[in-house]
């Protein structure tokens, strides 16, 4: 396993008076794709919030690059190199496609070079280029909110369910765009329900439960073991 | 990387109804100005009361751009903001009392160079003003309305009780710059200069705000704010220093407020701000909180009936505001051009 880039040790999450994450360890290896798994309700996005600040750690660590963010503000977070596509797209549905996409590109302009790539991936996104984004189907949100997580070259991306929904014309789109994201050597740590994603795109994977981690190795050995697969989430991911 | 299947859209034919549905709030006020026209009968006094009530419509919006946003960015129900009227009201005065001999000689150059320095004092010192608030007083309550309430009421009577120990417990009469004095005549009717460079003022001020929302990045990080604060910041992008600078020119843009009501009415009161306050709240909530466009049309739309009615029926003209703001609420419950809010 090659160096992590994101390291959480014995992270505690409250949301009101639940306590949601109950001491998670896990590591996201560097240029490599991390599948975060479980049943619904066991701590998959309160995690993802919780690396990106939207939620606070009670305790523990959250290291990225050696940097422990906990201390940091969203926003900072995302500078520091890490993009984020939530379960709800957080799709601005006033502002057009094009604003969106200028939204995302943080540190600058929409780079020309980068934007071609991005609407060669999603052409539907070129169509309504000049449309309210609100005005746009389910798929098509959710693949303006992963363009513009990458309309900005970040280290790594944090994707909360990005296929949940989707005909699959467009989640092969989805899975090759996050295939040439890793081929660019970036991280992503990814909450997926679908099975033949999980298994196409996943290096390792982790798997909690009730709020903690109860699993971590690699896909490729879970995704061979439906033993493994119906102990640790209570059915076989084939049946997904 | 592979495309997706190239999707053709097929764009429906939209209805004029739908499309007028989507527009009238726009309407509304040619729909108003014609109605005026009708009820009134005597064009040169509907046309005088026309400019009236779209110069008073004016002023209210440059009041309430700044509060509606400060609202629909963080949440914040800053009922201090008529501090703001108040202090750039005395300021702007104050340095115009001081150049007397520019604005009483009969020169448009001296006169408007006392306006424009005492606008930028008004604004600089209601600015800061309002950064120092936000930080002592908005700041520590964040997320509380109750709190904001009675903080921000709080600041407002210090405010007052402050303009009172500076400038003293009187009213301040004002004269106007000479050549801001009297009216021109058009088509019979009178108009009067300050009216006309307040509509002008209000203007190039609404074209400028919207210039900036809609054509730079820091306007598209306020709208996109208004609608989801925490995905903006999950972008990278500080949304409390965003919101700051939002307060400050929020401040500012009141006291350049202030110090128009001041020469509009031509007397300043510590009271005034707070007075204003009751019109520059129905302007934000028939607007849609969160709404510059929603709070331009909703001021002049309270400028131009408050100006008909108190023509036609000068008892009525107390009430007609909140008639207003109940039928716009009957018909949009979240004023006219809501701001989507997801948070």
């Amino acid at each position: 396993m090659s160096d992590p880039i994101l390291t959480l040790k014995a992270v505690h999450t409250d949301i009101a008076q639940y306590h949601i994450l109950q001491g998670v360890d896990f590591e996201v290896p560097r240029g490599e794709v991390t599948m975060l798994l479980g049943r619904n309700g066991v701590g998959k996005t309160t995690t993802l919030k919780t690396i990106m600040g939207q939620w606070t750690a009670k305790s523990g660590e959250i290291l990225y690059d050696g940097q422990d963010l906990k201390r940091l503000p969203v926003s900072a977070r995302a500078r520091a190199g890490i993009g984020f596509v939530p379960e709800d797209m957080g799709i601005f549905s006033d502002l057009t496609v094009e604003e969106n996409m200028v939204l995302g590109a943080t540190s600058g302009p929409l780079d020309p070079q980068r934007k071609e790539w991005l609407l060669a991936a999603f052409p539907a996104l070129g169509t309504f280029w000049n449309s309210e984004a609100g005005n746009l189907s389910g798929g098509q949100k959710q693949m303006l909110s992963i363009a513009r997580a990458m309309a900005e070259d970040r280290e790594l991306y944090l994707i909360d369910e990005p296929t949940k929904g989707l005909a699959p014309a467009i989640i092969a789109t989805m899975a090759n765009a996050l295939r040439e994201l890793k081929a660019q050597g970036r991280s992503i740590l990814l909450v997926e329900q679908n099975f033949l994603v999980a298994k196409a795109l996943g290096d390792s994977a982790v798997v909690m439960d009730d709020g903690r981690v109860i699993w971590t190795g690699a896909m490729a050995e879970l995704a061979s073991n439906k033993d493994l697969q119906e102990n640790l989430m209570g059915l076989s991911m084939e049946a997904h | 990387m592979t495309a997706a299947p190239d999707h053709r859209p097929t764009f429906a034919d939209v209805s004029l109804g739908e499309r007028l549905g989507k527009a009238m709030p726009f309407l509304l006020i040619p729909i108003l100005v014609v109605l005026g026209f009708f009820a009134i009968g005597a064009p040169s006094s509907w046309l005088t009361l026309t400019v009236s009530g779209l110069a008073m419509g004016m002023m209210i919006f440059i009041m309430a751009s700044g509060l509606t946003l400060v609202f629909g960015l963080m949440d914040v129900i800053n009922f201090g903001h008529g501090a703001f009227v108040s202090v750039g009201a005395f300021i702007g005065i104050s340095v115009l009392i001081a150049l007397g001999d520019w604005t009483g000689a009969t020169s448009l150059l001296l006169n408007m160079s006392a306006v424009f320095l005492a606008v930028a004092a008004a604004m600089t010192v209601t600015g800061a003003l309002g950064w120092v608030f936000e930080r002592v007083i908005v700041k520590p309550v964040y997320g509380a309305h109750l709190k904001q309430i009675l903080v921000t009421v709080g600041g407002l009577i210090v405010i007052e009780q402050l303009i009172h120990v500076i400038w003293g417990p009187d009213e301040i009469f004002i004269n106007r710059p000479e050549m801001l004095k009297g009216a021109i005549t058009f088509a019979g009717a009178a108009m009067e200069k300050y009216r006309l460079l307040a509509v002008g003022i209000g203007a190039v001020l609404f074209i400028a705000m919207r210039m900036i929302l809609r054509r730079t990045k820091i306007g598209l990080i306020v709208r996109a704010g208004v609608e989801n604060g925490p995905m903006v910041e999950a972008l990278g992008y500080r949304l409390r220093v965003v919101f700051i600078g939002v307060f400050v020119a929020g401040s500012a843009l009141a006291g350049l407020g202030g110090v128009m009501w001041g020469l509009y009415q031509e007397v300043i009161t510590a009271g005034m701000g707070e007075r204003m306050m009751v019109l520059v709240f129905i302007v934000a909530i028939i607007g849609g909180l969160g709404s510059v466009e929603g709070a331009f049309i909703g001021a002049l739309l309270v400028g131009l009936l408050q100006n008909y009615v108190a023509f036609l029926e000068p008892k009525l003209a107390l009430v007609s505001n909140i008639a207003l703001m109940t039928a716009i609420l009957m018909w949009r419950p979240q004023g006219m051009l809501p701001v989507v809010k997801a948070k």
